[in-house]
């Protein structure tokens, strides 16, 4: 069995109450930490962990905290992203969900080793039914001495709160999320500066994704060392598979990294293989954004190894025969797929929630998903593919977020893997797989 | 479709509310809690947004119309046109079609006798498609209101629809309340 640590009790009935929670060792961490170790001291378990951000971009937690600057005199702030949006991407719902009380006192952990006095979870607007459990895990703890005034006799003070979003994916990339925090468009900021310098209302500021911030009590509990030494390379620790698609069981797992991506879609205790005894034909490994790869390139590197799921390992053969781990969001698709058909799907997400700043992004997403339109219908020409190829080119790494290249990669690789089955469209002026 | 009253000012149960939620952000940052009120002013006026509403909110807030306005047309989840007492939004990400969203979407349209973006003449129901709503595990999923319906299948579609329209469905609730 592999070694769990953010759905160790997730299973426990009632956990969403504070006393189950508490009774299972929960807030011993805070306890542990407002007690007897520094803010600097957090820091540094966590820079010791390994931990890397689990919203998709894997950027070392610690050294994110590490950027905050402590010297301007202004407030800081600790916000959590819980925009979760990414296609695929269903994990942080989990834990909000059933485990509300371990992401406050992530919360609590991350605020107070970054000096917080005041810290939101950003939680997307579709999913208020969670905001109102995560509200109410909130007030329990305020009640018990948890948040708000001199925590646990500590002198460290906290107020957290919940606020929601209104739809719009953008969001989730962070200095959008701090626009939409400030009641703005969720228009993305150029950077630098990085809001761990100019963040929340001008302020410093770290944005932690859900997951990143529930892994936070385990690792003070049993220290950095003990999370680094689960793993592989510079993949510590575990993560949270969301698996969709075509497969027999469904749902958010957590692995240790490095598991075999063979054993997650194949094994019992994970996916249970593809559904109706189908061919595994493609997989998109860590939300929509990332490049779709083949069944066999999922299953084995260019090289001939198997393929783990860890951060290096999906991304071995750069974007030509390898992928990103990214949020985790683990689709699985099978031999009745339309290849053309699920990209459009995709590319008419990102036309519809590219925020428009960049011309790039906001002309080139439209043209993309009108083109794959075309295609499908039955109407494409085989100059379209090759237009679609230079398109997604020229949004890359031309605008301000990284919603261009998150729109451009799936189209590429989809291109670059399935071209045949885009000239079929074309050749047979309908898609061959349609009823 | 009938002429509903439009909100323009809160009862002072929801002004209570409103203020609870301004508190939550430093002081002279009021703006933050734009969001939050436009959910709350939406559920009060019949499920959209019309410029009146939207201006009592910019005078509680204390800002402009237009930083009203700009906000309401940029995020998907407010609807600037009336809509039905009952909105299914329907899924159709990748990860919902590789489950069948179009079928059930299809389905949708055949039973209430509308296309997505309409409202039944009769103001019941109002059909919209929505991007991901991050419950790809459980898909075809579809949202009514603070509700998720996950796993869906056009019988359990069919029963959602049968009991929607014996109870006159409302999914434009105080989502705080």
């Amino acid at each position: 069995m592999a070694k769990k640590i953010l759905l160790n009790n997730i299973e426990v009935p009632g956990l969403a109450n504070f006393e189950v929670y508490r009774q299972l060792g929960g807030y011993s961490a805070v306890e542990k930490a407002l007690k007897s170790l520094s803010p600097d001291e957090v820091t540094e378990e966590v820079k010791k962990s390994g931990l890397r951000g689990r919203g998709g971009a894997g950027f070392p937690t610690g050294m994110k905290w590490g950027f905050i600057d402590k010297k301007s005199g202004n407030p800081r702030y600790f916000v959590c992203n819980f925009d979760e949006s990414e296609p695929g991407t269903f994990k942080d719902r989990h834990i909000g969900q059933l485990n509300p009380h371990q992401l406050i006192e992530g919360m609590i952990l991350g605020s107070y080793a970054l000096g917080a006095r005041k810290s939101y979870i950003y939680i997307r607007g579709e999913l208020f039914y969670v905001l109102s459990i995560i509200e109410k895990a909130i007030d329990e703890a305020y009640r018990n001495g948890l948040l708000g005034e001199n925590i646990l006799g500590s002198g460290y003070s906290l107020d957290l709160y919940c606020h929601p979003g209104g739809g719009a994916y953008i969001c989730g990339e962070e200095t959008a999320l701090l626009e939409s925090l400030e009641g703005k468009r969720g228009n993305p900021r150029i950077k630098p500066p990085f809001p761990a310098v100019v963040g929340l209302y001008g302020c410093p500021t770290v944005v932690n994704n859900v997951e990143t911030i529930a892994a936070l009590p385990w690792i003070l509990n049993n220290g950095g060392a003990a999370y680094s030494a689960i793993g592989v390379e510079n993949s510590k620790g575990t993560k949270l598979i969301s698996a969709c698609g075509h497969i027999n069981k469904p749902g958010v797992y957590e692995i240790e990294l490095g598991l075999p991506v063979e054993e997650f879609i194949f094994s019992d205790e994970y996916c249970g293989g593809i559904r109706n005894g189908n061919k595994l034909k493609a997989v998109v490994a860590g939300g929509s954004s990332v490049p779709i790869l083949t069944a066999s390139l999922i299953l084995k590197t260019a090289k001939g190894e198997p393929r783990l799921m860890s951060y290096e390992s999906l991304a071995d053969g750069g974007f030509e025969t390898g992928t990103m781990l990214g949020s985790g969001g683990f689709i699985v698709m099978d031999d009745t797929t339309c290849m053309v058909k699920n990209l459009l799907t995709f590319a008419r997400f990102y036309h519809h929630e590219s925020c428009g700043q960049c011309s790039p992004c906001r002309e080139g997403t439209g043209w993309m998903e009108k083109i794959l339109t075309r295609i499908e219908n039955g109407n494409g020409t085989m100059k379209d593919i090759d237009l679609l190829v230079d398109i997604a080119k020229h949004i890359e790494g031309n605008t301000i977020c990284p919603l261009g290249d998150a729109a451009a990669w799936p189209v590429a690789s989809a291109i670059r893997h399935f071209r045949e089955e885009f000239e079929e469209h074309v050749k047979l002026q309908r898609c061959p797989l349609s009823r | 479709m009938e002429d509903k009253n439009k909100i323009t000012e809160f009862n002072s149960e929801t002004l209570d509310l409103v203020n609870r939620i301004i508190k939550r952000y430093p002081q002279g940052k009021q703006k933050s809690a734009l969001l939050p009120v436009l959910h709350i002013a939406q559920s009060e006026n019949n499920g959209w947004l019309c410029s009146e509403t939207m201006d009592y909110v910019a005078s509680l807030l204390g800002i402009q119309p237009i930083e009203v306005y700009e906000v309401a047309t940029f995020y998907s989840m407010f609807n600037l046109q009336p809509v039905g007492n009952c909105v299914i939004e329907v899924c159709q990400t990748g990860p919902c079609l590789l489950n069948g969203a179009d079928e059930l979407l299809a389905h949708f349209e055949k039973r209430l006798g509308i296309k997505s973006g309409e409202t039944t003449s009769d103001g019941k129901f109002s059909l919209k498609t929505v991007e991901c709503l991050a419950a790809c595990g459980n898909a075809p999923v579809i949202q009514v209101g603070t509700e998720y319906h996950e796993n869906l299948t056009i019988q359990k579609a069919d029963e959602l629809l049968d009991r929607w329209q014996a109870e006159n469905k409302i999914s434009h609730t105080n989502p705080y309340v």
